[in-house]
């Protein structure tokens, strides 16, 4: 799988997760494929952030409302829940602070839509074991010294950072390395082994606000203290 | 025909008159005759759609493309508009108007009190951007155009284009904001306060009366040139350009002739400045733009007293190099505008070339100002 096809399929999976007519902010937009392809086939209305002075000169150029900026630095600058989905495409592995962008964008956004190289993979964990050395491999293609993703993580990890967060994972897509897709949460044994690239349309879990009667408090499951 | 607005043909160029209308500005002052000095450039089409305000910067006139009969040299922005250029007239209609207060044939200080032979001089009320953008806005009227596609401009036009997307919101469908601001910032108060000093100073200035004598103060307006010539470039850029060469001489005079290349530089554009230029103009403009202030009031303005603003595109560009109007103060604009999900672009352009980087060659701008015309005026074809 060439790396033009791997993002196209990436894409076609993330329009999968999203509804008609929604507001969309993709961080890391590039020249606004995605954006394009959104606005075409979802109605959506989109914008995005990009880090890239070319790319974001060119989404711009293609009339797409682009701003040009750095996802750690300027996403403060959104208010609470403007956007149906924030995405998050292949990225995640490259910020500074992984955690605090994951509740930027379940701030910004209703949903988020998280894609992200697997580094569970059982090939990545056979390089690591018989050569000794940090894995290369076509989703990871840098050397450890060049390499723009500096927080390596695996699917079990993710997940448990969700549920550290208190993010409920909505849909999961898993993909092999040969392209075959499936639904991560139902496939439970090998998961973390055979998921090349995984994609999870996140929100934040719905608390049920607290019940008091009389004295006693009722705690619901799931439930968070609300005042 | 409305009866307010009266437009004739004076060789190159246009003026359009408003008689007795009793303009009020900002200050409280009322102007009740004016004139503002237009150029126009391609054709309206039949729906109106095309239409395109470009605001000039604090020295500009309405000459953006073509002949400037006043230098005898190309318009300001005769890079950036004309046929098959980034704005195309081909298929856009260009309007250019020398701003309120200016000296390239609107109303201001140079011309002549309304029923008198006297020029206004220090007489002149204070302007600022607002009534500017609110004399354009009748300027438009009188053009019979309802809404304008866009209204672009750079440095004090920027200031005028966010003035429209206040002031106007429901007139226009988007702006390009080049180097421009929130604010006038405390140090470029500060430049313009030196380039007015250095005007009053001068003895042939005599309160803005200069032209009783018919004479120029050449010598304090050049100065202020030059000062606010400095501030358009950048270190990088002057060091490219000048270094520490000298002027037509192979070794230094040990004297306070003009050695460097970058003295005798400054002194001409100071020179050529002063004959194009009117004085009493560049105090009153300079202070308009210090006047400019939208820090506190922006997001309020966008946000409750102007609905009809939510359909407006901004496109945002500022430039590396600029210390004039750096890139923090278009990321403040940005930055409201996002707080508020308003469709908004940015873009900072990699330049050594300082706030001028604007009127310069800059293939990115070009690009970015072209697409950015080109598929939103598609989009509003369809």
């Amino acid at each position: 799988m060439n790396k033009i096809n791997s993002i196209r399929k990436d894409w076609s999976l993330i329009e999968t997760l999203i509804a008609q007519d929604r507001k969309i902010l993709d961080i890391g937009c590039g020249d606004g494929g995605l954006m394009e392809q959104l606005e075409n086939n979802r109605n959506a209305m989109t914008h995005g952030i990009e880090l890239s002075r070319d790319l974001a000169a060119n989404a711009i150029a293609r009339g797409f409302n682009v701003v040009h900026g750095n996802a750690e630095l300027d996403l403060s600058q959104y208010s609470n829940n403007s956007f149906d989905y924030v995405i998050l495409s292949q990225t995640l592995q490259a910020m500074m602070k992984p955690k605090d962008i994951l509740s930027e964008l379940l701030r910004i956004g209703s949903k988020a839509i998280v894609s992200f190289p697997n580094f569970g993979h059982w090939k990545i964990r056979l390089q690591l074991l018989i050569s000794g050395k940090m894995p290369v491999t076509e989703s990871l293609p840098y050397t450890w010294y060049d390499t723009p993703n500096i927080h390596f993580f695996t699917i079990k990890d993710f997940l448990n950072l969700c549920n550290e967060m208190n993010i409920v994972i909505e849909k999961s897509i898993g993909l092999t390395s040969k392209g075959r897709q499936f639904d991560i949460s139902e496939s439970v044994t090998g998961v973390n082994f055979f998921t090349h690239e995984a994609i999870f349309l996140l929100s934040y879990k719905n608390f049920e606000p607290i019940k008091i009667k009389s004295s006693k408090k009722v705690f619901a499951k799931n439930s968070v203290i609300a005042n | 025909m409305n009866t307010k607005f009266t437009t004739d043909t004076k060789l190159e160029s246009e003026i359009a008159y408003f008689k007795n209308i009793n303009l009020k500005l900002e200050s409280g002052d009322l102007i009740d005759s004016f004139k503002l000095a237009f150029k126009t450039y391609g054709k309206l089409n039949t729906d109106k759609t095309n239409a395109i305000l470009i605001c000039h910067a604090l020295t500009g006139d309405q000459y953006v493309a073509g002949n400037n009969p006043i230098t005898g040299r190309e318009g300001w922005w005769s890079r950036m508009v004309g046929p098959n250029k980034p704005i195309d007239t081909n298929k856009f209609f260009v309007i250019c108007s020398n701003v309120l207060g200016g000296c390239a044939g609107s109303t201001g200080p140079k011309e002549l009190q309304n029923g008198s032979d006297v020029a206004y001089g220090g007489n002149f009320p204070s302007v600022t951007i607002k009534d500017m953008v609110k004399a354009q806005s009748l300027l438009i009227e009188s053009l019979n155009i309802e809404k304008l596609f866009s209204v672009i401009g750079g440095s004090m036009g920027a200031m005028q284009a966010l003035q429209w997307a206040i002031d106007f919101p429901d007139k226009i469908l988007n702006i390009i904001h080049i180097a421009g601001a929130l604010k006038h910032s405390a140090q470029n108060i500060a430049f313009h306060e030196v380039g007015r000093q250095a005007i009053m100073s001068d003895p042939i200035w005599k309160n803005g009366k200069y032209f009783e004598n018919n004479e120029v103060p050449e010598r304090g307006l050049s100065v202020a040139r030059m000062i606010a010539h400095i501030t358009y470039l950048s270190e990088n850029a002057m060091h490219r350009k000048f270094g520490r060469k000298l002027q037509s001489r192979d070794i230094i005079s040990f004297g306070f002739d003009a050695d460097f290349q970058v003295e005798s530089y400054l002194r001409y554009q100071g020179k050529s400045f002063v004959e194009r230029f009117d004085a009493n103009s560049y105090l009153y403009l300079t202070r308009a733009m210090d006047y400019f202030d939208h820090d506190e009031t922006f997001r309020k303005n966008i946000e409750f007293s102007h609905n009809p603003n939510n359909h407006l595109k901004y496109l945002i560009v500022s430039f590396t190099s600029d210390w004039l109007f750096p890139t923090i103060e278009s990321k403040m604009i940005v930055n409201q505008l996002n707080s508020l999900s308003r469709e908004v672009s940015f873009l900072e352009i990699d330049t050594d070339k300082g706030h001028d980087s604007f009127l310069l060659e800059e293939p990115q701008l070009d690009d970015v100002i072209k697409g950015f015309l080109t598929s939103n005026f598609t989009k509003i074809d369809e």
